[in-house]
């Protein structure tokens, strides 16, 4: 169910192995690199970096009218990476820094849940 | 004592002009801003609604107060978009901002007057001892027929003050505070109706004025305050010249509205219309001055304060942006933009 992970996409809750300390994002329970499973929650700055990013104007379900819009992978200051979409620029290139905001991901229809989700905008 | 320990802004990216507006309307735009002193507005994101900037406006409030966000024990929203009819913007406000699980509050509706009720009912839970800090919130994306010239006005943004009673933590006190309020239906909006109606000139004379009046007189009254009292005021903004024309009726010098005055650059933000006002005077008031502040909200009631800043709030000022700096950092759009991003495009 998606609203289980309501904390980690709305508010940049990843995990962090209590042995290695190496960071997760999303979270996970099982360590990638050590395989402990002693693993606890860890919020992120919301500071990073554009490592790629991309324009889309064959939008998916649910994004149409944002279209067009742009995604990109963006390494946290922390480390982890994560993809997401850049809002609020006039122009952003490979390195720009950029934090992160909350906003509407979609909204299924005029009925449904609004889903909210963690975005970057160009850093101050 | 009770008071302020911190306070935060959201004014998002985006502003469209009022002579922008006019130009798709064949309206003279010199009349509309000589009528209403509306040159730009603010307007969302197409993916920004009453909990995002909430939710900005809140993180800029705690950046401030600089306490531990489990600390807050009420979270109040006054709003009159909020982004669900039915489910708390205050659960994902305090999910967003660390305060969750163990907090109370609610979504409050009271048209324009909404956030500043948040306030009282934080200041009564802090003050009663029912919670540490208290998180008051007024947000609104402003809206109404896009044909009408009432659009002009409407803007959007968010503020947040967040509630204690620690001396040593208070970078502005806050006095007392007055409500008045009788059942006038000056404007309204029907449960399903996307948009607000008013009663044209009804709104002026008994409603906005005699409200904002009385509250203000009985507040000034019942504390011994004198108009060379107040240093800065701020009074609810359905557009500039209600502002200019009800501080002069009480008898306050011109200059006291000048640092909280913003709505001829971000427009009618409803229930954080006064509240993001409060938030610009106090990024430039100084300690020892007093604050007078009024709501007014439709159906009709007004809520004052007096609120006298502390030494605290030198170092409080440069924690976060300040009103200014988002009323600088600004994108234009043209009327089809200004459609797509508040949903209007069908
Ligand atoms: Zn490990």
């Amino acid at each position: 169910m998606a609203w289980r992970r309501i904390k980690q996409r709305n508010c940049l809750i990843g995990s962090e192995c209590n042995e290695c300390k190496t960071l997760f994002y999303p979270p996970k329970l099982k360590c990638k690199k050590c395989s402990s499973s002693n693993l606890s929650e860890f919020k992120f700055s919301g500071k990073g970096s554009i490592v790629s990013f991309s324009e889309i104007r064959n939008p998916l379900y649910g994004f149409e009218k944002q279209t067009p819009y742009t995604i990109a992978i963006v390494k946290l200051e922390e480390g982890p990476m994560l993809t997401t979409q850049i809002v609020d620029f006039d122009k952003i290139e490979i390195g720009t820094k950029v934090e992160s905001c909350l906003r509407v991901m979609h909204t299924e229809g005029h009925s449904g849940m609004i889903q909210y989700g963690t975005k970057f905008k160009p850093a101050e | 004592m009770i008071g302020i320990v911190g306070y935060g802004s959201y004014i998002p990216l985006y502003r469209i002009k009022t002579e922008e507006i006019a130009r798709v309307w064949k309206r003279n735009p010199d009349d509309v801003i000589q009528n209403s002193m509306m040159e730009e507005k603010s307007l969302p994101a197409i993916d920004e609604d009453t909990a995002t900037m909430a939710v900005e406006s809140s993180i800029n409030a705690l950046k401030r107060a600089k306490i531990n966000p489990k600390d807050i024990g009420a979270i109040y929203c006054g709003s009159e978009t909020h982004a669900y009819a039915v489910k708390p913007d205050i659960s994902l406000i305090g999910e967003a901002i660390g305060a969750a699980p163990n907090f109370t509050g609610a979504d409050l509706e009271f048209a324009c007057k909404a956030g500043t009720a948040a306030m009282q009912a934080c200041m009564g839970f802090v003050k009663a001892d029912y919670a540490k800090y208290g998180l008051a919130v007024g947000s609104d994306t402003a809206r109404y027929n896009l044909e009408n010239v009432t659009d002009h006005n409407m803007g959007a943004g968010a503020a947040s003050f967040i509630i204690g009673k620690k001396e040593n933590e208070i970078l502005a006190e806050i006095e007392g505070t007055f409500s008045y309020t009788t059942d006038t239906p000056d404007f309204w909006r029907r449960e399903g109706e996307k948009y607000p109606k008013h009663t044209e000139r009804f709104t002026g004379k008994p409603a906005y004025f005699k409200h904002t009046i009385a509250a203000t007189q009985n507040l000034m009254e019942n504390l011994g305050l004198k108009p060379s009292d107040i240093d800065h005021a701020i009074f609810h903004t359905p557009n500039g010249k209600f502002v200019i024309k009800a501080a002069k009726f009480l008898g306050f010098k011109k200059e006291v509205i000048k640092s909280g005055f913003i709505v001829n650059k971000v427009g009618n933000v409803f229930s954080a219309a006064t509240l993001l006002g409060l938030s610009a005077t106090l990024d430039k008031a100084k300690p020892g001055e007093r604050i007078l502040m009024t709501s007014f909200g439709s159906g009709a009631g007004s809520d004052s304060f007096s609120i006298k800043v502390t030494d605290k709030i030198k170092d409080k000022v440069n924690l976060a942006k300040t009103t200014q700096e988002y009323l600088n950092n600004k994108k234009y759009v043209d009327y089809a933009t200004y459609c797509k991003f508040t949903g209007r495009l069908k």
